[in-house]
């Protein structure tokens, strides 16, 4: 009882955002200012949060497939065909709540073929997907014919744009998916399957579970996360950019739940965790931009806080910090 | 893409019908390939729908390909045109380099080709000329419209820069440093990369403001093409303040979004990347092949600067048509 308390206090996690806050706050003092501006919340942590929305949603979708053994190298095109979905039906004329939901159904049913190809076709996860990575890209540029497909729609602009109890819809709209998928995963038998079928689905079979089916599901999810990011993407700048939006997201997303401690090779996973970890990306991104540096240095200041949080988490970190409390923590019962 | 392509002919019509008189005759029934880069951006799908409709106003048979971005794509275009016996090839190269081999098949066939847009590093001989853009002077212009814009008032500009290391990204940059150089009044106090995409044009925007004091000490933003500068006008907007006034936004390429967000009153100045590329090649085309004169090896395109003083609207509803 005592090692885990001590544990969850020193979650690598939460010591590396704050870490990263931290460092942007020496670097622009005002950087935890926040002030009450037009009805809503205003100042660089809520920039924080409202541009790390969209990988925060990839990461939710995303952390489910990796606990599968998996790998969903799909949502940044899956974003860009549903922007794309959303922007042409409402500049088309369709009413928002049948455009939203058709772009919805769009990404759902862009993972339900990937979870075809890897859960019935039994395709590598990585090679399944990498065909819509590339193919979604290109019919994200049939759907809007080549340009970026402007609209003025209120009610859709308002899912990238508007607030609620001042807080940025995009930020709003990750916090209410996380909920609803950590109670799906950790108050039903869901988040033990998924985690059975990661580390061996031979066996998750032969107990019982029905893999397929539940390899399906968690790529429909992961879709269906991809799209409600590319709706907030494409809402934020009232237009669907087939190119770029959602371009490398995937790796960002990928990225937020390896730091959010899931292993890729399947099992242990936490859909917190990942968010976190894309806030830690998007504190980074948002640091680096405040403070000035000349752009050629972004990718290098980044890769290298990378690899000092990749660190602070290694087996080898916590031998060492671990070591120190062991002893202790034996004396105690149980 | 039929809609698309009437769209295109009705909304050039106005644009091209100086330009048709002079070359019509003379290229009217040829066969010219064009072999295309792809449609990776608004401005390469303008590009292609002008080709097409300057080459349909000389009745010129335009063979297009599609490379997808791939070199390969485009010697295979390019030599299927060779093997079909074309009149003449235009190339919009995806990268510079590896052009030797089949141009110089091209060459050994008689068919002179026009380098669109991009250069090319192979011998001169090898091409009759190429058409295109000086970014350098379009950031100069940018930077001149600002220097007498602004006077002798101090001005705090931000830029937003494009893809780092990409060439437009120097060039416009550089272009824009040399036209404010010796105006001590104008500073360029913080300078990013946007990418020259909305999304992240209106991210670091979003940063400059929170960094330069609410946004209440920065005078202009200077974006390197006109997408960022779009994503720029919505930041400045979510901060309370006003485009176009409280901060000046100058960018380059003139898509049709920039000259609805002037007709807003919200952007200030464009310089135009024009998309007609193909106009230029077919005159020197059709010269060349009238009687012989060469063209100028390297012919450069006008970067027109364009303010809401220019007909915004007028310039939105030509361009719309065009696929940007």
């Amino acid at each position: 009882m005592k090692r885990l308390h001590l544990e969850r206090l020193a979650n690598p996690q939460l010591l590396a955002l704050a870490g990263v806050l931290l460092i942007n706050w020496l670097l622009f003092p005002n950087f935890f200012r926040i002030t009450w501006q037009d009805g809503r919340l205003f100042g660089s942590l809520i920039d924080v949060l409202n541009r790390g929305a969209p990988v925060a949603i990839l990461a939710i979708g995303m952390t489910g497939v990796i606990a599968t053994k998996g790998v969903d190298l799909s949502v940044g095109a899956i974003m860009a065909v549903c922007g794309a979905v959303a922007a042409t039906m409402v500049v088309a004329g369709y009413p928002t709540p049948v455009a939203v939901i058709a772009a919805l159904a769009v990404g759902i049913a862009c993972g339900l073929w990937n979870g075809f190809l890897v859960a019935i076709l039994d395709i590598q996860p990585i090679v399944a997907t990498l065909v819509l990575m590339v193919a979604g890209r290109g019919i994200a540029q049939l759907i809007t014919e080549g340009s970026i497909v402007t609209f003025n729609d209120p009610a859709l602009i308002f899912i990238g744009t508007g607030s609620f109890l001042g807080f940025p819809m995009a930020a709003v709209i990750a916090l209410a998916l996380l909920i609803l998928v950590t109670l799906l995963v950790r108050k039903t038998a869901i988040g033990l399957f998924i985690q059975a079928i990661g580390v061996n689905r031979a066996a998750a079979s032969l107990a019982g579970i029905r893999s397929r089916m539940l390899l399906v599901l968690v790529y429909a999810l992961s879709g269906f996360c991809a799209a409600i990011a590319g709706i907030v993407v494409a809402a934020d700048i009232r237009g669907a950019d087939a190119n770029n939006s959602g371009l490398w997201l995937e790796l960002d997303a990928i990225l937020a739940v390896v730091i959010g401690g899931t292993s890729l090779l399947g099992g242990r996973f936490s859909v917190p965790m990942a968010v976190v970890g894309a806030i830690i990306i998007q504190a980074m991104n948002t640091g680096i931009l405040m403070s000035g540096f000349p752009p050629e240095f972004n990718l290098i200041v980044k890769a290298g806080m990378i690899i000092l949080i990749l660190l602070i988490q290694s087996p080898f970190a916590t031998r060492l910090f671990v070591r120190q409390r062991l002893v202790p923590a034996k004396a105690g019962p149980k | 893409m039929n809609i698309i392509k009437t769209l295109a002919v009705a909304a050039g019509l106005a644009t091209a019908l100086t330009s048709v008189a002079i070359a019509q005759d003379s290229l009217n029934g040829l066969v010219v390939g064009f072999s295309q880069i792809g449609s990776e951006s608004g401005w390469r799908a303008a590009e292609t729908s002008v080709t097409k409709q300057q080459a349909e106003e000389r009745g010129i048979d335009l063979k297009f390909a599609d490379a997808q971005q791939k070199q390969e794509n485009q010697i295979k275009a390019i030599r299927g045109f060779i093997a079909q016996g074309v009149d003449a090839i235009l190339v919009a190269p995806v990268v510079a380099t590896g052009w030797e081999d089949v141009l110089t098949e091209a060459k050994e066939a008689e068919i002179p080709v026009i380098l669109l847009d991009r250069g090319v590093d192979a011998p001169e001989d090898l091409y009759l000329t190429s058409v295109a853009s000086d970014q350098v002077k379009e950031g100069r212009v940018a930077g001149e419209w600002l220097v007498a814009e602004v006077g002798d008032a101090d001005c705090k500009i931000v830029e937003l820069q494009g893809t780092v290391g990409s060439t437009p990204a120097i060039n416009r940059k550089q272009g824009f440093e040399e036209a404010i150089a010796g105006h001590a009044n104008l500073v360029i106090a913080r300078s990013q990369t946007g990418d020259f995409t909305r999304a992240k044009g209106k991210e670091v925007m979003e940063g400059f403001i929170k960094a330069e004091n609410g946004g209440a000490d920065i005078c202009a933003v200077y974006a390197h093409n006109d997408d960022m500068a779009v994503g720029a006008i919505q930041a400045i907007k979510d901060a309370g303040l006003k485009p176009g006034t409280d901060i000046k936004v100058v960018s380059i390429d003139a898509v049709p979004d920039i000259f609805a967000a002037m007709v807003a009153g919200e952007a200030n100045a464009t310089v135009e990347l024009t998309p007609n590329m193909a106009g230029p090649a077919f005159d020197a085309l059709a010269a060349y092949l009238k009687d012989g004169t060469a063209p100028e090896k390297f012919i450069i395109t006008e970067s027109k600067l364009y303010t809401p003083a220019d007909n915004p609207q007028g310039e939105y509803d030509t361009r719309k048509g065009l696929g940007y």
